[in-house]
């Protein structure tokens, strides 16, 4: 059974909102730095969550961040109401992207967010419903692979 | 190197954060696709890139990066200054080409790797 979270937050992600896109992943990057986790750690959680953050923008109607501190680990899930995604294999794959032209002008849609958030995590689950909506879980150990 | 020693070299034009130039540029990162920012800039960088729009502003935020430059004479959109504002990011802009800038700021001794 896992232990209590010592912290939970949740924020909510309107879909293309471009002017508000990232201040979610600020706000959990300076709550992390507050309490004191490790730079190393903060670095990739923020990292993972302006890529999920920044998919959910892009690509669906709004979602959910929450992110959950345990002593051992840092979770962060992402769910979201939006077209999902048919081939998760296809999408993992560095330089695949379904964005828009006007998305890349922008300087995303790189293909580069999924596998980022991946490279960044320990455990990384990926769930999805087309049609419905995708979610994202991610873990991040306290004592981890880079840290 | 301080933002100011950089400003003053390179003429650039300042247009948010105008308090927090005396921070330090520990490098350089030039990238037009966000998303390689998030992946290989390094804290500290100063950011070349000719991206306009406010989420700039997050992705410096949130790899600590101590400055924006704006170069080919492109002009930040409104919002992106006012948030650049409010998280202290310099956003500076220059009518130079990437390439002249970061030439510049390599001879003034920024590297893009350490």
């Amino acid at each position: 059974m896992r232990a209590e979270a010592l912290l939970h937050q949740e924020y909510a992600i309107r879909g293309g909102d471009f002017v508000n896109a990232g201040e979610s992943s600020c706000k959990i990057r300076n709550t992390l730095r507050q309490i004191g986790i490790d730079s190393e750690v903060v670095r990739r959680i923020a990292i993972a969550a302006y890529e999920a953050e920044m998919n959910v923008v892009m690509y669906a109607h709004h979602g959910k961040m929450e992110v959950n501190v345990y002593p051992e680990e840092i979770r962060l899930t992402i769910d979201d109401s939006g077209p999902g995604i048919a081939d998760i294999d296809l999408a993992m794959q560095p330089g695949y992207s379904t964005a828009s032209e006007e998305m890349r002008e922008m300087g995303f849609g790189a293909g580069m967010g999924l596998p980022n958030i991946k490279k960044n995590a320990d455990v990384f689950n990926l769930t999805s419903r087309v049609g419905k909506g995708t979610r994202l879980e991610i873990n991040i150990l306290l004592n981890g692979k880079n840290g | 190197m301080k933002i100011a020693e950089i400003v003053k070299s390179c003429k650039l034009q300042v247009l948010s954060a105008s308090g927090s130039l005396d921070r330090e540029a520990a490098g350089g990162y030039a990238s037009d696709l966000l998303s390689d920012v998030m992946a290989h800039s390094n804290k500290g960088d100063i950011w070349i890139t000719l991206q306009t729009h406010p989420n700039i502003v997050a992705v410096a935020v949130l790899k600590e990066i101590c400055g924006i430059v704006l170069v080919n004479g492109r002009k930040p959109e409104q919002d992106t200054v006012s948030k650049a504002e409010s998280e202290s990011i310099p956003i500076m802009v220059t009518d130079l080409p990437a390439f002249e800038l970061i030439g510049e700021l390599h001879a003034l001794g920024l590297r893009g790797k350490r």
